[in-house]
């Protein structure tokens, strides 16, 4: 597989919050394509009618009208959507969360980074990570992170 | 009777391009002068066939060239892990014997075109065997540390929780919930 685009999904309600997440995308040498949602009905209708699906998901937990938690949920029990590899990007440090999003068939678990840097080298990381899943005979039932 | 012809480059590249993507049958974009693009990954069989028609106009696929000795290196580095004799190796002398070139070479280019380095990628690598171990079977984290190679539990622990931000036992915990969670639904 060639180094070409990575398509990239991220749902955060914080507007800040995506920009800075597409800032830290634009500063990568991965090459990414990235496709922002406020909340996760906007997610959810977007992967339904898309014609590709995405390297990856980005969910952030607390979002209104429809919550992290509730997307994972929904593309786990969905033939096409279940595959996606989902990354869990939320403020939230608590064991219980984490341990409960994994449970429900999340890959990664990010605890959102305060500072720029960081979270540029932990999305490096997520991407690098994810292409290894996609070009390399890894077991993908076991595709399990917390970073 | 002579004739004298001149090129447009761009429309002759084009045209063989298309010329020769249409017989494979399947959907493309053209997306530069050097970039195909392809909706569904090419069988093996369609690689080469494409490869075929491409060199009588001197045209290489560059990426698929780059990408077999990748996944050589990979493959190695696979059966490396999985025979108990070559893991007593180490990782630099046995590639380079095995791919016959040396290892600063296989290194860099491997670093160039996965973005991870051998190194990283036998990690990741290792991590994942002993997951599967640990998911799917009953052996002890002594057992597995044994099989892996590693000098002791200790050190495959320190290597799992640095590489997948989770202890051995916090990862066997959440795989059995998440197995018993996808039974009951």
């Amino acid at each position: 597989m060639s180094l070409t685009n990575l398509n990239v999904l991220l749902a955060d309600d914080d507007e800040d919050d995506r920009w800075l997440f597409e800032q830290a995308l634009n500063d990568l040498k991965i090459k990414t394509k990235l496709l922002l949602f406020k909340n996760g009905k906007e997610l959810m209708e977007h992967l339904q009618k898309a014609n590709h699906q995405p390297h990856i998901v980005f969910l952030d937990l607390n979002m209104p009208i429809k919550n992290g938690m509730e997307c994972l949920i929904e593309m786990r029990k969905d033939v096409n959507l279940k595959g996606i590899p989902v990354a869990i990007y939320s403020t939230s440090s608590s064991e219980e969360d984490i341990e409960n999003t994994f449970v429900k068939g999340a890959n990664v678990y990010i605890n959102k980074p305060n500072n720029f840097e960081a979270l540029k080298k932990v999305v490096d990381k997520v991407l690098q990570l994810n292409w290894q899943y996609h070009t390399s005979n890894l077991n993908r039932e076991n595709f399990l992170f917390r970073i | 009777m002579k004739i004298y012809v001149t090129f447009d480059i761009n429309s002759t590249r084009n045209a063989i391009l298309k010329e020769q993507l249409d017989k494979l049958g399947v959907d493309y974009t053209i997306e530069a002068s050097n970039e195909i693009n392809f909706n569904e990954k090419l069988t093996t069989d369609q690689e080469s066939l494409l490869a075929e028609s491409f060199i009588k106009y001197g045209i290489t696929i560059i990426d698929n060239q780059k990408s077999e000795l990748v996944q050589r290196i990979k493959d190695s580095i696979n059966e490396m892990l999985e025979d108990d004799e070559a893991s007593l190796y180490k990782v630099s002398s046995y590639l380079a014997d095995k791919l016959n070139y040396s290892y600063a070479y296989l290194s860099n280019f491997f670093s160039e075109n996965t973005y991870t380095s051998i190194e990283n990628f036998v990690i990741l690598k290792k991590v994942d065997y002993a997951k599967e171990l640990i998911a799917n079977t009953d052996l002890t984290l002594t057992e597995i540390a044994y099989r892996l190679n590693y000098s002791s539990v200790a050190h495959l622990s320190g290597q799992f929780k640095k590489t997948t931000g989770l202890t051995p036992s916090v990862f066997q915990k959440i795989i059995k919930k998440r197995k018993a969670f996808n039974y009951n639904n």
